[in-house]
C-alpha cells in the first residue's frame, strides 16, 4: 500500500467512507424500522423496569426493611452507575481537548450511556432514602425551620456533584446533538419525525454564524466537563473515604475511584459498540484503531485500578493499624473472600491479556473482557462497602448480609432502566455524529484533491490529519 | 442586522470552489450567509470570522458559580449556626466543593445561554437567509449572497464562474 501525502482523498481513521453524504446515510440507517431483535430487547429492558417499579412499590409501602442490611446492595449499584458514566465523559471531553481524532466516530455511544449511567445511577439516592418524593430535602431549600443541609457533609457534597453532573453531561450531550437533528430532520421522509426533529434541532441550518459560537460554546462546555467528570468520582470516594470507617478511611481513594470509573466506563463503552456494530455493521466507522485505542485505555486505567489495591493492602501491612490490616485480611480470606477475588482477578488480572496485541483486536476475546470487567467493577464496589461495614471496629456489631428479593429487583431493574433508555436512544436520535465524523474525513475539493486519480491508479491515499497526527495503523 | 433580505444561493459540492466563492463576493462587497454540513476553518477564513465572544459568557457565569457557592455555603452556615464535628462554622476547604460544583454548573449553562444568545437559537421567525436546501446538512457546502434584485446577475456570474453546481435566485 503506497502511502502518498501530498494528495488528499481519504481519512487515516476512516479509510471505508467515501464522502460526506455517506456518513449520513449510514448513520440514518440506524433509525430506520428496527427488527424483532430489537423489539425483544426493549421488550426485555421495560419488562425489567417493570420489575423495578413493583420492588420499589413494595419498598414504600412495607418499608425500608424490604432491602438488605444498611443499603448495600443500593449504594453498591449507585457507585456502579455513576462510575459507568465517566468514560463517555472522558472520551467526548478530554479526548475532545486533546484533540484525539479516533474520538468523532465513537463519541456519541459513550455520551448517551454516559447520561443513561447518570440517570440510572440518580435513582438510587432517591429510593434509598425510603420516601422519595421527599427527594427535595436534600437541596439547599429556604424551610419554615430555617435549617439548612450541612455543607460540611460529603453526602451533600455527593448532591451537588451528581446533578451538576447529569446536567452538565445532559446539556453536552444535547448541544452536541443539535447539528445531527438538524441532518435528520433534512433527509427524513416520515412527516411526524421530522415535524419532532424540527423543534429539537431549533432551527439549526449550519450557518456561519451558528458554527463560529457552536464550536467555541462546545469548546468551553469540554473544558468544564473536564475537571468535573474527575471531581464527580473524587466526591463520590469521599462519601466513605472521609469517615473513619476501616477500608474507607485512605487517602489514596479519589484517584482510585476515578481510575475504577474510567475502567468500568471503557468496558461498558465496549460492550455496547461490539454489538452495534455487529448489528448494524458499523466496520466502516468503528474501525480496529478504534478499538485499539480502546484496549489501551481499558489496559491503563486496570494497570492503575492494579496499583491501587496493592497499594491498599501495603498501607494496611505498612501503617500498623489493627482494624485495617484486620478488614483488609478479611476481605480476601474472610465471609466475603469471593467478592475480593472476583474484584482482584475481573479488574486487575483479566485485562493484562489485552497486552497481546491479537486478543485486543479480536472483537470477540475484547467483548469478552469487557464484560468481565463490568462484573468486576460491581464487585469491586461491593467488596469497598460490604465487607468494611460489615467487619468494622467491634467485634459484636459484625454482620453479614442479606440479600433481598428486593435488592436483586432493584439490581436488576436498573440494567433493565438503563438500557430502556439506551435502546430508545440508538432508534430515535443520531447515534454518529454525522458533523463531526466529516471533520475527521478529509473536506471535498475539486481541484487540490486528486481523488479520481487516485481511483484510477487503483490505490490508497491517506489524509496527513490536520491536527498533525500521523499515524497509519493497516488494518 | 442590516443584511439585503433578498439573495442568490450557490450549492457547492465542493469545499475550494466554495470557498473561492465567498472570497470573490466578499470582494465585491456582498453580505454573505455560508452554509456547511461541518465546521471548517477555511470557511472561517475565506470570510475573515472572529473570535467568538462565547467565552465571554462562559467567564462571567463560572465567576458567578463560585461566587454563588460561597455565598450559599456560608449564608446557610450563618443562618444557623451549628458546630458540626468541631469544625468552624465557615469552613471553606469543605465549602470548596459546593464552590467547585456551581462554578463548573453556572459556567455550562451560560455558556449554552451564551450560544443560544449570539447563535439566534432557537430560530423563530425569518432566518438569516431565506433560501436554504436540506443537503447543506449532508455533503454540500451553500453561499448566500444578500443582494438587491438588480445585482443578481453579478452574484450568479462570480457563483457559476468559481463552480458552483447549482444556483437559485430568490424570486419573491
Amino acid at each position: 500500500m503506497s502511502v502518498d501525502q501530498s494528495t488528499v482523498t481519504r481519512s487515516a481513521f476512516h479509510p471505508d467512507v467515501e464522502s460526506y453524504e455517506q456518513v449520513n446515510r449510514d448513520a440514518m440507517r440506524l433509525l430506520t424500522p428496527p427488527g424483532r431483535g430489537y423489539l425483544a430487547l426493549l421488550a426485555m429492558s421495560v419488562m425489567l423496569v417493570g420489575l423495578l417499579v413493583f420492588a420499589e412499590l413494595h419498598n414504600i409501602i412495607y418499608g425500608l426493611g424490604m432491602i438488605g442490611d444498611n443499603w448495600a446492595v443500593m449504594i453498591t449499584t449507585f457507585v456502579f452507575w455513576v462510575g459507568i458514566g465517566h468514560a463517555g465523559t472522558l472520551i467526548s471531553a478530554i479526548l475532545y481537548l486533546f484533540r484525539a481524532p479516533w474520538r468523532q466516530a465513537i463519541y456519541r455511544f459513550a455520551e448517551a450511556m454516559t447520561v443513561f449511567a447518570v440517570l440510572t445511577a440518580a435513582l438510587f439516592p432517591l429510593l434509598h432514602i425510603g420516601r422519595p418524593w421527599f427527594f427535595y430535602w436534600l437541596l439547599p431549600l429556604p424551610s419554615q425551620r430555617g435549617i439548612w443541609p450541612n455543607f460540611r457533609s460529603p453526602l451533600l457534597w455527593d448532591v451537588f456533584a451528581v446533578t451538576t453532573y447529569l446536567t452538565v453531561s445532559s446539556v453536552f450531550f444535547y448541544i452536541g446533538l443539535i447539528p445531527d437533528i438538524a441532518a435528520a430532520r433534512d433527509s427524513t421522509t416520515n412527516p411526524m419525525r421530522k415535524k419532532v426533529y424540527g423543534v429539537l434541532s431549533l432551527g439549526w441550518r449550519g450557518t456561519d454564524r451558528e458554527w463560529r459560537h457552536f464550536t467555541r460554546a462546545y469548546l468551553f462546555l469540554a473544558a468544564l466537563a473536564t475537571p468535573l467528570v474527575l471531581s464527580v468520582h473524587s466526591v463520590v470516594s469521599w462519601d466513605f473515604a472521609v469517615s473513619i470507617v476501616p477500608g474507607w478511611h485512605t487517602t489514596i481513594f479519589a484517584p482510585y475511584f476515578v481510575a475504577g470509573a474510567i475502567l468500568s466506563g471503557v468496558a461498558m463503552v465496549v460492550t455496547l459498540m461490539v454489538p452495534v456494530h455487529k448489528i448494524f455493521r458499523l466496520g466502516a466507522y468503528f474501525t480496529p484503531v478504534h478499538y485499539d485505542r480502546l484496549a489501551k485505555l481499558l489496559l491503563l486505567t486496570s494497570c492503575i485500578v492494579g496499583y491501587a489495591y496493592g497499594m491498599e493492602y501495603f498501607m494496611a501491612y505498612y501503617s500498623g493499624e489493627l482494624y485495617e490490616r484486620d478488614v483488609f485480611w478479611d476481605r480476601v480470606t474472610g465471609d466475603y473472600w469471593w467478592a475480593g477475588w472476583s474484584m482482584i482477578t475481573f479488574n486487575a488480572i483479566v485485562p493484562q491479556l489485552l497486552w497481546i496485541r491479537k486478543i485486543r483486536q479480536n472483537l470477540n476475546a475484547f467483548f469478552i473482557i469487557s464484560v468481565f470487567v463490568n462484573i468486576g467493577m460491581w464487585y469491586e464496589r461491593f467488596v469497598i462497602i460490604v465487607p468494611s461495614l460489615s467487619h468494622s471496629y467491634e467485634p459484636w456489631k459484625f454482620w453479614n448480609l442479606h440479600m433481598t428479593w428486593v435488592d436483586a429487583s432493584l439490581l436488576l431493574g436498573s440494567f433493565g432502566w438503563f438500557f430502556m433508555w439506551f435502546l430508545l436512544f440508538l432508534r430515535y436520535l443520531p447515534g454518529l455524529s454525522m458533523a463531526e465524523i466529516k471533520e475527521v474525513l478529509p473536506p471535498p475539493m475539486k481541484h487540490h484533491g486528486a481523488e479520481h486519480a487516485a481511483h484510477d491508479e487503483g490505490r490508497m491515499v491517506v489524509e496527513t490529519l490536520p491536527t498533525g497526527y500521523k499515524e497509519w495503523e493497516v488494518r | 442586522m442590516s443584511k439585503a433580505s433578498t439573495g442568490v444561493l450557490g450549492v457547492f459540492p465542493h469545499l475550494d470552489t466554495a470557498t473561492a466563492a465567498i472570497r470573490r463576493l466578499r470582494k465585491e462587497g456582498f453580505d454573505l450567509t455560508v452554509y456547511s454540513p461541518t465546521p471548517r476553518h477555511e470557511v472561517e477564513e475565506a470570510l475573515g470570522t472572529k473570535e467568538s465572544p462565547v467565552r465571554i459568557f462562559t467567564l462571567v457565569g463560572a465567576f458567578t458559580g463560585t461566587a454563588a457557592g460561597t455565598a450559599l455555603a456560608t449564608w446557610a452556615s450563618i443562618d444557623w449556626p451549628l458546630v458540626v464535628g468541631g469544625k468552624e462554622i465557615i469552613s471553606l476547604p469543605a465549602f470548596s466543593v459546593i464552590m467547585f460544583e456551581l462554578t463548573i454548573l453556572l459556567g455550562a449553562l451560560s455558556t449554552v445561554a451564551g450560544l443560544f444568545i449570539l447563535g439566534r437559537l432557537p430560530h423563530v421567525g425569518p432566518p438569516e437567509a431565506p433560501m436554504y436546501h436540506p443537503s447543506f446538512t449532508a455533503g454540500n457546502f451553500g453561499v448566500f449572497a444578500h443582494a438587491p434584485r438588480d445585482r443578481y446577475g453579478d452574484v450568479q456570474r462570480i457563483m457559476t464562474e468559481s463552480g458552483s453546481e447549482e444556483v437559485l435566485v430568490d424570486q419573491r
